[in-house]
């Protein structure tokens, strides 16, 4: 917690001086309120004048008004301490995340990193706004207030005591009982929230399996579950309440039943005295119980506020793995080169790739095979550094990648990642998503990368044309539209290196076909990286790499490959009829 | 979630109205337990009135005694003394058993709003669910159903405590001095008039917080999830430029409306010393003139502090009953829209059928007044194999969801074994068809669980051998715990495994007619040829309906409906549609043949 406050600026620490100053000062008009009420209590029964007992009763209003005033200012500036703390944490954790690589984010799953990127903050927000008036306040008042009364009489004293030391030990307890329960209620919610998002996803094999009751009595068990934690610590929470009242109304009484019997045993001198006392030291005593129940309230928040700041810290903690280079020129254009590259993630034993070289030169087309996962993906995926290769070098246009700056690779590489992932927005915006050089795609230019991913044809047939609405993830268009958006996306920005992470999946074969028949025509000189499942797709390549298990078993041309290499062959036989083969 | 919640601010005070009465009529079976805990709040309350006028007898015998030769009367002190210490306990008692009640019925209706929400998406048509954010839906049933929680929770009680303080509190007022009673109200009135008029200005920045919180989170979440083509687009700049913005508006919002609760409580003090101040100078002109005794102000200065603490928690909860009636008319809305219909006057059920299947002059649209699929009829014979095929977006799980009735037809009929499938449950027609789709749905648990899925009777045998047939046996025997792993998404699982297990699972359901949807994207060729070998050991002798992209399925088809944006345009075998020389041949020629096909498949 105390490591979030070292992001509070200059001036917002200058604000809580200055709230420090002023809660003093509040606490002072507030302390002097009781003396005044002493004062009109004795006049009150000494008889006193009418015009007197005014005069006293303007005093303290304009102290009451004044410790409001004080408030409020001080308001302004817890508020905006407060807010601008979180404003602040907000930024840097969405800035943090963006420079996140994807082993982070799948550390931490993206709901959880928004969780904390609201939820969380709003927490620490509500401590710190509460935190600030009371944290300050509480000690301030009770310090004040028992020094005023501890030379009353020893007797009150020790009844306040009593009565402040049962409060903490009930609540306190309290607390620490139900504490652990509060943060099982965290993942509690969580499992709902799964359970409900898998019955909308699955909405269609639930209802084709009649699995409604299922699913109803799986749902029903989590929220059985949550709920008698909820009871649970409702339950207990619910104590507190009326036992603040009583402790309040029991000191009360007990100071009154206290003082009858120091008045009675009081010389007829002191009796007086020891009468306004007792009317004083009521009033002081309850701000010093008051005072200790804000410093509980701040035991009962700050639990829950330290798991957020924890969560916080985690993320603020986190270095990405991969970051950015120096920056660096480079050597030559469109060129793709690894040096016996090998990879493992980060906590894994076993290699994903092992030892793989190859050079992809301007124009060229190089495709990569091999069964579910013997690499393929990764192994492109180390180009745009999604990840960072182990060992071994990974070069692009001659300069190693981890020189350039994450901006500068991402500048020459155009991405299309397996699953295609469009914005809110309009397709305009989608299409033009991002900056080459600072700069936004060109009409012209996504205009053109359009035609060429086939997309203007459906685009063209809207009634907005590259104005129409797309909703988030893109749920509008369908998966062979979206894929045909993501590609056109990042034609746009005139990469010299595409790479297409299996990226007809989801294209009819006629629409497949003349996309690629259009790359080849139109993009002549940019470097394809190619992750294909089937041969048909890759035969033409200029370059096919063969990776079993991780390791590149085949690297040539089709036809060498039909020669050479087993694994090759074994999935060509599969997929091709003899004729073809021949 | 953002949407509904700009919609909201007009009308307000009658969907305010129409929102509470709603939830009030939910909590109906509630209403003994209700009823109990309200009488014992109003117990409680009444006897934490009575304490203030007996503090103040305390004060007199002790004022009355204090000079006089007899000195103060300790025995009354004492009398007084306990008969205190049972009303304060009492009260707390009674206040304790409210809040357990309360707290009770609360998180018993959070349950049935959260289960009736997880009930009614069975309920609904897919048309609703289709065309609904899931993340909406999701947020009805956490945040809303939480906020509803909360402010019942905190508010219900002590809403009825702080009424009913109000008037006891006035009526004790009066009954001990009205003169006194007036002074006290008038000025505690004028103070919280001034709080009111701040509220509602307040009013437009708690609401603004929201949905600028919404619209944060909103951007947000689209920014995490879509991550990766952020950082390869280099689309940095852009969306914390976006991000910022709405950041700061935020900000504005958040501090406002911090500020403007935060002075509450300050301003509520302040009218508390005003009312003290106005009844001690009012009480000191009465007790000069010896119209009251000083007793009666040490009452009143307890009263009024009683009296202006409800005030200020109703102020209080004005504002959260703002937001639960916000969030209860989302949580309504959601449990009143249009439920499928009701079917359980249909006694027909069709067991063992034999798969024959009928289209009859089908005319579909999803959309009113936009139909996609004209009078369309067509035959199935039993164990017949029909492929359904045409380009992306043609509306090939069109076919899907009128079999199923996830939709209904707009006119025609379809019939199994001639009966029209209107006059079956779907619950019956469910049975009917088993169904493998592209999306591979699998629910965290674990893998048997998974695969028995609905099919509760199944035994693990049934359930092992249907792996075995489907050949992926042997990977679950090498995952640790076997079948019993529990599948999340933390498993390492391929796409391909996903579906063969999906396959395992409509093996283990048994139906007559099956319904498949061959898309074999990102899958590699040993799994594809695994998958296919287990969908060929599936459908042999059912009858079924293939979205099909292989070329033998296609071939091999008995019946081939050709779709092209959203209609079928086609039907009939591949030998018959290559003679027409329509849609079927050109897409057929441009993927199959020619020397640079795509060799898809053979």
């Amino acid at each position: 917690m105390l490591k979030l406050l070292k992001y509070l600026t200059k001036k917002e620490w200058l604000y809580c001086a200055i709230s420090v100053v002023l809660i003093a000062g509040t606490v002072y008009l507030e302390l002097e309120l009781p003396s005044y009420m002493s004062d009109i209590t004795t006049l009150l029964t000494t008889g006193g004048a009418v015009k007197e007992i005014v005069i006293k009763g303007l005093i303290m209003l304009a102290c009451a008004l004044g410790s409001a005033a004080l408030s409020v200012i001080i308001g302004y500036f817890v508020a905006k301490v407060a807010a601008g703390l979180s404003a602040r944490l907000r930024a840097i954790i969405f800035s943090k995340v963006q420079s996140f690589s994807n082993a982070e984010i799948r550390k931490f799953s993206t709901a959880s990193l928004i969780t904390r990127t609201t939820n969380d903050v709003t927490q620490i927000q509500n401590l710190v706004s509460f935190g600030m008036q009371s944290m300050i306040r509480a000690p301030i008042m009770a310090v004040w207030a028992i020094v005023i009364i501890l030379g009353k009489s020893w007797e009150w004293s020790v009844l306040t005591a009593s009565a402040v030391g049962l409060l903490m030990i009930v609540i306190l307890t309290l607390v620490l009982f139900v504490m652990p329960k509060f943060k099982k209620l965290q993942t509690q919610t969580d499992s709902i929230n799964r359970i409900m998002r898998e019955n909308l996803t699955g909405v269609r094999v639930v209802r084709a399996y009649n699995a409604e009751e299922f699913e109803e009595k799986r749902f029903g068990q989590a929220n059985e579950d949550l709920t008698k934690t909820h009871l649970f610590t409702s339950r207990f929470m619910v104590v507190l309440n009326p036992f603040m009242n009583l402790m309040m109304s029991g000191l009360s009484l007990g100071i009154y039943w206290l003082g009858a019997i120091i008045i009675q045993n009081a010389n007829v001198s002191l009796k007086l005295t020891a009468f306004s006392d007792m009317v004083v030291f009521m009033s002081y005593a309850m701000q010093v119980v008051m005072a200790f129940i804000l410093l509980t309230m701040i035991f009962i928040m700050l639990p829950r506020a330290t798991v957020s700041a924890k969560r916080i810290n985690e993320i603020i903690g986190t270095k990405s793995a991969i970051l950015d280079g120096e920056g660096a020129e480079p050597i030559s254009t469109g060129e793709v080169e690894f040096k016996n590259v090998s990879f493992k993630y980060p906590d894994a034993d076993e290699y994903v790739l092992q030892d793989i070289s190859f050079k992809a030169e301007r124009g060229q087309t190089v495709a990569f095979i091999g069964s579910t996962g013997s690499g393929k993906s990764t192994l492109i995926n180390l180009v745009p550094r999604i990840y960072d290769a182990t060992e071994g070098e990974v070069l692009v246009d001659g300069v190693t990648v981890k020189d350039y700056k994450l901006s500068q690779i991402n500048g020459m590489v155009g991405d299309v990642p397996q699953k295609a992932f469009l914005f809110s927005g309009t397709i305009k915006s989608n299409l033009q998503y991002g900056e080459i050089k600072g700069e936004k795609a060109s009409e012209e230019s996504y205009v053109r990368a359009a035609k060429i991913a086939q997309a203007s044809s459906f685009i063209e047939k809207k009634e907005d044309k590259y104005d129409s609405e797309i909703t988030q993830g893109g749920t509008n268009v369908s998966g062979g539209q979206k894929q045909r958006l993501a590609i056109a996306r990042a034609i746009a920005r005139n990469p010299e290196i595409m790479i297409f992470d299996d990226s007809f999946s989801a294209l009819d074969f006629k629409t497949d076909k003349r996309l690629r028949q259009a790359i080849k025509r139109e993009l002549k000189s940019t470097t394809n990286l190619i992750v294909a499942q089937r041969i048909g797709t890759i035969k033409d390549a200029d370059l096919i790499i063969v990776l079993d298990n991780g390791k590149m078993v085949g690297k040539g041309k089709h036809e060498e490959l039909m020669k050479k290499c087993s694994v090759y062959r074994e999935i060509a036989t599969s997929q091709l009829s003899k004729e073809e083969l021949a | 979630m953002r949407m509904g919640g700009r919609g909201q601010s007009f009308d307000r005070a009658k969907d305010f109205k129409k929102s509470i009465k709603k939830l009030i009529i939910y909590c109906k079976k509630y209403v003994w337990a209700i009823v109990v805990a309200l009488v014992l709040a109003l117990a409680g309350t009444v006897l934490s009135l009575i304490g203030p006028n007996k503090v103040g007898d305390l004060s007199n015998i002790i004022k009355e005694g204090m000079f006089a030769e007899t000195g103060i009367d300790m025995a009354a002190i004492t009398k007084i003394g306990l008969t205190l210490v049972t009303i304060y306990c009492l009260s707390a008692i009674f206040s304790y058993i409210t809040s357990f009640i309360m707290a009770t019925v609360t998180q018993k209706v959070s349950k049935r709003l959260r289960g009736d929400i997880c009930h009614k998406i069975n309920k609904l048509p897919l048309k609703y669910l289709d065309g609904h954010s899931h993340g909406d839906i999701l947020s009805r049933v956490t945040n809303d159903v939480d906020t509803i929680s909360q402010s019942l929770n905190n508010s219900v009680a002590s809403l009825v405590t702080s009424l009913a303080m109000l008037f006891g509190c006035t009526i004790m007022m009066f009954l001990t001095n009205w003169i006194m009673a007036l002074s006290a109200i008038v000025s505690a009135l004028i103070g919280f008039s001034v709080m009111g008029v701040i509220m509602m200005k307040s009013q437009k920045y708690f609401k603004a917080q929201q949905d600028s919180l919404g619209d944060l989170n909103g951007q947000v979440e689209e920014n995490y999830t879509g991550h990766n083509i952020v950082k390869a687009f280099n689309g940095e700049k852009q969306e914390e430029q976006a991000f910022s913005k709405l950041n700061k508006k935020l900000y504005t919002n958040s501090w406002k409306s911090q500020f403007f609760s935060g002075i509450m409580q300050p301003l509520m003090s302040f009218v508390g010393n005003l009312s003290f101040v106005v009844v001690c100078v009012v009480g000191a002109v009465l007790c000069s003139n010896e119209i009251i005794e000083f007793g009666v102000i040490v009452s009143f200065m307890i009263y009024i502090r009683l009296f202006t603490s409800p005030l200020s928690q109703l102020a209080q909860i004005a504002t959260t009953l703002q937001s639960t009636a916000a969030a209860s008319e989302r949580v309504f809305e959601f449990l009143e829209e249009r439920e499928l219909e009701d079917e359980s006057s249909k006694t027909l059920v069709l067991e063992n059928v034999v798969g024959k299947v009928e289209f009859k002059n089908v005319v579909f649209g999803y959309d009113e007044g936009k139909t996609i699929i004209h009078n369309f009829s067509a035959k199935v014979k039993p164990g017949d194999k029909v492929a359904i095929v045409g380009p992306t977006g043609a509306g090939k799980t069109t076919m899907v969801n009128l079999l199923m009735r996830f939709y209904e037809i707009d006119s025609g009929e379809i019939l199994i074994d001639d009966v029209p499938i209107s006059n079956l449950t779907r619950e019956n027609i469910h049975k009917l068809f088993g169904m493998v789709l592209q999306d591979t749905w699998l629910f965290e648990g674990t893998i048997r669980d998974n695969i028995r899925y609905s099919e509760l009777d199944a035994t693990d045998e049934e359930i092992e051998n249907a792996c075995k047939v489907v050949g992926i046996d042997h990977f679950i025997r090498t995952l640790p715990e076997g079948y019993n792993t529990v599948f999340s998404d933390n498993t390492s699982i391929s796409v391909g495994q996903k579906q063969l297990l999906t396959i395992a699972r409509a093996m283990v359901e048994n139906a007559p007619m099956l319904i498949l949807d061959e898309a074999t994207s990102s899958v590699d060729t040993r799994t594809e040829q695994l998958i296919q070998t287990a969908m060929d050991k599936l459908t042999k002798g059912r009858t079924t309906f293939v979205i099909a992209h292989r070329l033998s399925t296609i071939k091999n088809a008995n019946l081939i409906l050709v779709m092209k944006d959203g209609n079928i345009i086609e039907k009939g075998t591949h030998r018959t549609l290559m003679k027409q020389d329509g849609f079927y041949k050109d897409l057929y020629e441009s993927q199959f043949t020619s020397k640079h096909a795509e060799v898809i498949e053979t």
